[in-house]
């Protein structure tokens, strides 16, 4: 009530005594019974519902949840899932009898994804990068009804931590949209801690249940016990030359910062840049991103003053999250939402991987050589875009097919957000980037052009076949600002 | 030229084989020996064939052969006699094998360089003998493991039991002025071993190694290149020489030390080392 705008206040009316407020208390927000949530939550034929992808390949919630909500009959789930993996496979069933009708994802591997690929979606896929996402839930274009965020650790009050409990996974950065924006809010956790669990990642005002279960994961599926630098020579050229790559730009000085993924070659560039801030008395401003133990070790040497973390790789991340202050959580939003001040923004260097990339710099990590999807954008937009330099390292043949293409099976990232590719080959710079061109060549830095590598991978290992789709278009490529980049197609059987 | 690095890549490793020239090393050398299973020869022969003619590599590629005493080194010879390669490794290198190969090399009308591979006692005793059987050989090249297996000797990774052999590769090659080509680094993980390993290699006289994992060519390059310090004193040594030369002095004095034939070799050494070196420099020594 605004009160403000009363012009006569001897109408405004005051409570009478037998009216006044009595003291509070606290709402049971615990529950043990998935079944009788569900129903109490009150989720009918076509609701949303979100789940996050920290628990990663050894999430049991998202099964879980959605096979109850296929025991009680409801159809048409729109599910929102961050990412989805493997385990999720359980899931095919649900397309097949409608409870799940479409699919909004950032990467989704195993052989959920080769279904949709072949068609058993009855509704549409949306692929959309971790800012996108946020962006998209946040801005109220995607409506969550209920988001179920599987969590390490809850308090009885709904105060979820992802570093307490048995089952850590570090960061949830991703489910921080879900939990701000969603109409319910349902911690699951297999570990209700004391009152209160600190520190919180989703705090209590945002979180209306708390869903006791057995079980919310399989550890090993989480976290990696360790993230490995790959040994392969060809990877490690590739690395050394990304080295070299970011030497020739001149941003590599006295508070840059850095983005890699958590693969063979990108691990293997970090592990180079390290050397080489040691040598030459570098220091970063931050790193950013799915975080590893290797960053979190530059961190504590001082390579670093900050990392953003909204993901944690690995059990040594989980560590250093815990315990050093400058290990900074982030969420989705704050990482890569194009409609707000965002980390990527700031990134002087990002690498990234490719699945393909064609002769326009476009990049595929949506689907694989035989076209079924096998990944997504995860972060690849946005810090494509909001990154200084994104170099993507990829070697020139993967399993005999050429990496670089004519076009792209499914573009996920557009080629204008991409500036080099490293490859064991030759380095190609984006013909937009006219600057780099020019800095690359003052450091005496090889280039080829992009479709000369092209030629020369075919002329060694040929043409692959095209791959064979139907017309059926079952998604849509989104890309981080919500317009549409790219159709998906049905994959002939 | 000189190799820093001469990286090994079993002939029968596709894989490798197709990613060897990108490996930064200064020349590779295809192995058709302990790499490659007996039952394997002539897989590997084929597949060593097709690769060199389809990706025709460019840089220095050299070919292991099987040993003379094998049933195998005519018929490496004979598959690899018209490939465009710069030269062969002549295993267990003795005088008579040396002379085998150098006799199947003149009947054929090739010019291949040769390296041989000095791996047991009499190899190294005779190491010189081995050189002058020769007229294609620009290397001795030292392999440690089997000679310290000939010795009786336990290998170890201070490689103490081994200064005898590699100060008489060392001395050999030199008196022949070829290159000396160290034993390969065994511990694929160990690099700060293997860093202090290459140093004491080279400060005994070694001119380059030989690699058998791509993971150690960087750090060997690194360590048989010329600082720019050294490249800078070798220039100015060669100028230096010039100077003298047009004034008509035999010997000149540079930075207080007086500059003679050794110190001039041993700066047109580095200039040759570094990528530094031009034609007209040949003639400063005369």
């Amino acid at each position: 009530m605004n009160y403000l705008s009363s012009t006569d206040l001897r109408t405004v009316k005051v409570l009478e005594q037998a009216e006044f407020p009595s003291k509070v208390n606290a709402r049971n927000k615990v529950v043990e019974d998935t079944a009788k949530l569900i129903k109490e939550l009150g989720i009918k034929d076509n609701a949303v519902l979100s789940f996050h992808h920290h628990l990663r390949n050894g999430d049991y919630v998202l099964n879980t949840i959605m096979k109850e909500v296929q025991r009680q009959g409801i159809k048409g789930i729109t599910l929102v899932a961050s990412s989805l993996f493997p385990i999720h496979a359980e899931m095919i069933p649900l397309l097949e009898d409608g409870t799940i009708e479409n699919i909004v994802t950032s990467y989704i591997s195993g052989d959920l994804g080769r279904a949709i690929s072949y068609g058993k979606l009855k509704g549409k896929i949306i692929m959309q990068s971790h800012g996108g996402r946020a962006r998209s839930i946040l801005n109220g274009e995607i409506e969550i009804d209920v988001a179920f965020i599987a969590s390490p650790s809850a308090d009885a009050h709904g105060n979820i931590s992802g570093v307490n409990g048995h089952n850590t996974c570090g960061t949830l950065g991703y489910a921080i949209a879900d939990s701000l924006k969603a109409k319910k809010v349902v911690a699951v956790t297999d570990a209700l801690v004391e009152y209160p669990n600190y520190p919180a990642d989703i705090t209590e005002d945002y979180v209306d249940y708390v869903l006791v279960i057995d079980c919310i994961g399989r550890k090993e599926g989480i976290v990696s016990g360790t993230t490995r630098v790959t040994r392969d020579p060809v990877g490690l050229k590739i690395a050394k030359d990304t080295l070299k790559v970011m030497e020739a730009t001149g941003l590599l000085k006295e508070g840059f910062s850095y983005q890699s993924g958590a693969g063979g070659i990108s691990l293997a560039v970090t592990a180079f840049l390290k050397e080489y801030m040691i040598e030459n008395n570098i220091k970063g401003s931050f790193a950013s991103g799915g975080i590893t133990g290797h960053l979190t070790q530059m961190l504590e040497e001082g390579l670093f003053s900050a990392l953003f973390d909204v993901q944690c790789f690995d059990l040594e991340s989980i560590e250093s999250l815990k315990r050093n202050p400058n290990h900074i959580r982030m969420s989705a939003s704050q990482y890569g939402n194009p409609e707000v001040s965002a980390v990527v923004d700031k990134l002087d260097f990002v690498i990234l991987g490719a699945t393909e990339i064609d002769v326009n710099f476009n990049v595929n990590v949506t689907s694989g050589a035989d076209g079924v999807l096998m990944g997504g954008s995860g972060g690849h937009q946005d810090t494509a875009a909001g990154s200084k330099v994104s170099i993507i390292v990829s070697k020139l043949f993967s399993s005999r097919i050429p990496v670089i293409k004519d076009r792209v099976d499914v573009i996920t990232t557009p080629g204008t957000t991409v500036d080099v590719l490293v490859t064991e080959r030759g380095i190609c710079v984006n013909p937009l980037r006219t600057d780099l061109i020019e800095a690359f060549k003052e450091a005496k830095l090889e280039i080829v052009d992009i479709k000369e590598l092209k030629e020369y991978s075919e002329s060694i290992m040929g043409k692959a076949k095209p791959i064979e789709k139907t017309d059926r278009i079952i998604g849509l490529s989104q890309y981080r600002d919500g317009s549409i980049i790219d159709y998906i197609y049905e994959v002939k059987r | 030229m000189n190799y820093r690095t001469l990286l090994f890549i079993p002939g029968n490793n596709p894989g490798m084989l197709q990613s060897s020239d990108i490996l930064g090393a200064d020349g590779i050398i295809i192995d058709l020996e302990d790499a490659v299973a007996l039952t394997e020869k002539d897989a590997a022969r084929i597949l060593v064939r097709e690769y060199l003619l389809t990706f025709k590599p460019e840089g220095n590629y050299f070919i292991r052969i099987n040993p003379l005493d094998s049933p195998y080194f005519y018929d490496d010879l004979e598959a690899i006699k018209d490939l465009d390669i710069t030269g062969l490794v002549l295993p267990k290198a003795s005088v008579e094998s040396m002379a085998a190969l150098e006799d199947y090399l003149d009947k054929n009308d090739l010019d291949f360089e040769v390296i041989a591979l000095i791996e047991n006692a009499m190899g190294l005793e005779t190491a010189l003998d081995i050189v002058r059987a020769s007229k294609r050989i620009v290397g001795l090249f030292l392999g440690a493991e089997d000679l310290t297996l000939d010795l009786g000797a336990k290998r170890t990774k201070e490689s103490k039991e081994i200064e005898y052999a590699r100060s008489k590769i060392i001395a050999a090659a030199k008196a022949a002025g070829i290159q000396a080509l160290d034993t390969p680094f065994t511990d694929t993980d160990d690099l700060e071993g293997l860093k202090i390993d290459t140093r004491n290699a080279k400060d005994l006289g070694m001119t380059g190694k030989t690699v058998i994992s791509p993971r150690h060519v960087d750090i060997i390059n690194q360590v048989f290149t010329p600082t720019q310090k050294e490249i800078d004193y070798a220039l100015r040594v060669v100028e230096g020489v010039k100077g003298a030369k047009e004034k008509g002095l035999g010997a000149f004095s540079l930075e207080g030390k007086m500059i003679d034939a050794p110190i001039i070799k041993r700066a047109l050494n580095v200039l040759k080392t570094s990528g530094d070196y031009k034609e007209e420099y040949d003639e400063l020594l005369e």
